[in-house]
């Protein structure tokens, strides 16, 4: 009998590769061992590289007949104690929906790979978008809270994926990888660290005895340990609002209660779960905020500004959701003007004037989708704002 | 004296504590369902039938979706799901992918598997994914209050068809049988004893299993065509079923004035599933 080769889940070293992969290998290096998915463009790549690779891993990796059901394959998956993911760009997304709102319910940890590409509807399937910022926010009816990060690197698309994954588990949520088809297309180098060195997060395990396990008891945290299936804890699953037991009550007082909690483990910890990185703030007039590709611009447009002598700087959103309301009021304190670069006709830039408590002009960078913006774009625009 | 001012001795009623008892919910209890509908006499069979399969209990998944059947998970003191609308199917898949040992099973009714889910129920057939499918089939959607669904027979009235239904209806055990099913069975509620052992034969079966239970809904279906109590529909299940075991599921079409065909149809043992392939796979992904 031939041996069995050790699992490879890990390849530590130096790639020169693209952001899909890199998605697909970040997840892999996460613990991710279960992806359900349909192929969409410019998401499939994830979903090529997950079914060669998973099962070296003793993974699984299935196509589904839909993106509907993919979503639920994985929810499925994460109760049977996997790591799981899917991977689809904006139709794709808009199908998953209604079943990103039974993961919030039922407080399931999984990652969804959204890799934007311009819409409405079918709009521009190959070419780049960043349109889906709300609908990560908001698609679902009803009120709750999700993760959304936002790479804009191929390294970053490695490194946020396992931040997702060890979010998804911490939190007991789904989370959304808000990437987008020029970050997911593009090559760059990759270095993947050593297995050691990559810490990961596993989502809490019921302790004390079988019986007396609440399925949706939550400890001070706000958190529910989460039982696996098939160990006998008859756990109680339901997306109708429920109580400790999972058991459904359909009054206002538990909904109150359940939805409170839901937003709260999220929105509270909020500074905990931030990411941004910041270039030339400290002293800078005009704010420039972007996230994921259009950030590099962003990035060029400031050291453009800078050579004019504008005191420009750059807050880049890693994470998007929940949103840095607090950060973003205290930095507007500091500066003249804002100006938000984004690839939609203005969805960030709601949150940015919901939270900057102080009568100055913001200003919107806007492209529609099917090119990235170019450094002198932004740039016209932080000139604008310095003469406001 | 009335019933209820007469003295209960407890110990009396422990010591009747039914055999079933640890397999239901009982804080959960009574449950939603109207009088003379037929899921609790399907619900019965379910448990017995899981009971006398011999497979520990915590080694059983339950996944249902929504409606008036999706409410029988509920019921079930197993691992149990009450998922979205149309959803059981994939999530089941999900369940039975990420963790083999498991016996995923899926309990919904005919609207939530058939309509907003029917892509779903014939993909999993298709793949043959090890699990078992029990579909309710009242003819209609009782939940939301009598609405045409795809297994109402032609001409039968229904709150959206209220000139008569000018659709066809599916033949589930012939669709899931064309699709790939290894197993298919239909009976009514009125078959206790042969709707519990297919149940335990589909539980057992290896790859995709599905059951057809036949119930009354004198609520929302009934009333509207003619049977107005569930007493009335069983008669007619009586009167009007006939057994034909090891039928082709093709013959066996439900339509208004016919007799209706009920019996195992299918038994494919040992067939291999989409987790025996996926086992393949990752062991090739290995060499």
């Amino acid at each position: 009998m031939s041996k069995k080769a050790p699992i490879n889940d890990v390849l530590t070293g130096e790639h020169y590769t693209s952001g899909n992969e890199a998605i697909a290998e970040g997840c892999l290096a996460a613990g991710c061992r279960f992806f359900g998915g349909y192929p969409i463009t410019p998401s499939s790549e994830i979903a090529e590289r997950m079914s060669q690779r998973l099962p070296q891993v003793d993974g699984v990796f299935i196509q589904m007949e839909d993106e509907i059901a993919s979503i639920a394959t994985v929810l499925g998956a994460s109760w049977a104690g996997k790591k799981s993911m899917t991977a689809t760009s904006g139709p794709g997304i808009s199908l998953m929906m209604e079943n990103i709102g039974l993961g919030a319910i039922t407080e399931t940890p999984c990652v969804i790979i959204n890799v934007q590409r311009g819409g409405p509807s079918t709009g521009l399937p190959t070419l780049v978008g960043q349109g889906d910022v709300m609908q990560a926010r908001w698609g679902s009816h009803g009120d709750y809270e999700i993760i959304a990060l936002a790479p804009n690197s191929v390294q970053e698309a490695f490194d946020l994926s396992i931040e997702a994954f060890n979010l998804a588990e911490e939190y007991r949520t789904p989370v959304i990888m808000l990437t987008d088809e020029s970050i997911c297309h593009m090559f760059e180098k990759l270095v993947i660290p050593p297995k050691s060195q990559i810490k990961l997060k596993d989502r809490k395990k019921p302790k004390g005895s079988k019986k007396n396990y609440l399925t949706f008891q939550p400890d001070a945290d706000m958190i529910p340990p989460m039982a696996v299936v098939g160990e006998g804890y008859n756990v109680f699953v339901t997306g109708l609002t429920h109580n400790e037991k999972g058991y459904p009550v359909i009054d206002a007082e538990t909904q109150e209660k359940l939805v409170k909690r839901l937003c709260d483990k999220i929105l509270l910890n909020e500074e905990k779960i931030r990411k941004t990185e910041s270039h030339k703030v400290n002293d800078a007039k005009i704010l420039v905020i972007s996230f994921g590709i259009t950030s590099r611009s962003a990035k060029g447009a400031v050291d453009l500004a800078r050579e004019k002598g504008i005191k420009a700087g750059l807050l880049r959103l890693i994470t998007i959701w929940p949103f840095p309301t607090k950060l973003i009021e205290s930095l507007a304190q500091k500066v003249d003007a804002i100006v938000v670069a984004e690839i939609n006709n203005g969805q960030i830039i709601k949150e940015v004037k919901e939270a900057v408590r102080k009568d100055i002009p913001i200003l919107l960078s806007s492209k529609l989708g099917g090119s990235v913006h170019t450094p002198k774009e932004i740039l016209s625009k932080i000139e604008e704002a310095s003469k406001k | 004296m009335t019933v209820a001012e007469k003295k209960i001795d407890k110990s009396l009623l422990e010591a009747k504590k039914h055999p079933m008892d640890d397999l239901l919910r009982w804080d959960r209890l009574p449950h939603v369902w109207c009088s003379g509908c037929g899921l609790g006499s399907v619900l019965s069979c379910f448990i017995h039938a899981i009971a006398n399969s011999g497979i520990p209990k915590e080694k059983f998944a339950i996944v249902s979706g929504i409606g008036c059947t999706g409410r029988a998970s509920g019921y079930i003191n197993l691992d149990v799901f009450h998922t979205t609308h149309g959803r059981a199917i994939p999530f089941a898949i999900g369940l039975k992918l990420a963790n083999p040992k498991l016996n995923v099973i899926v309990f919904s009714g005919d609207g939530d598997l058939f309509a907003i889910g029917g892509n779903h129920i014939i993909h999993a057939a298709r793949r043959n994914a090890d699990i078992t499918v029990i579909c309710c089939n009242n003819f209609v959607y009782g939940m939301t209050g009598g609405q045409l669904a795809p297994t109402t027979p032609i001409d039968a009235w229904s709150s959206t068809s209220p000139y008569g239904n000018v659709e066809q209806s599916f033949n589930l055990c012939h669709l899931v049988y064309s699709a790939g099913a290894n197993f298919v069975a239909r009976w009514t509620s009125l078959d206790a004893r042969r709707l519990q052992e297919s149940m335990e034969q589909a539980i057992k079966n290896k790859g995709f299993s599905f059951i057809e239970a036949l119930i009354p809904c004198p609520t929302t279906f009934g009333r509207r065509n003619n049977y107005e109590n569930g007493l009335k529909m069983l008669e007619f299940f009586r009167d009007n079923t006939i057994i034909k075991n090891g039928i082709d599921p093709k013959d066996a079409e439900i339509r208004l004035g016919d007799k209706i065909v009920v019996g195992k149809f299918i038994d494919k043992p040992d067939q291999l599933t989409l987790d025996d392939r996926l086992a393949r796979i990752t062991k090739k992904s290995h060499e």
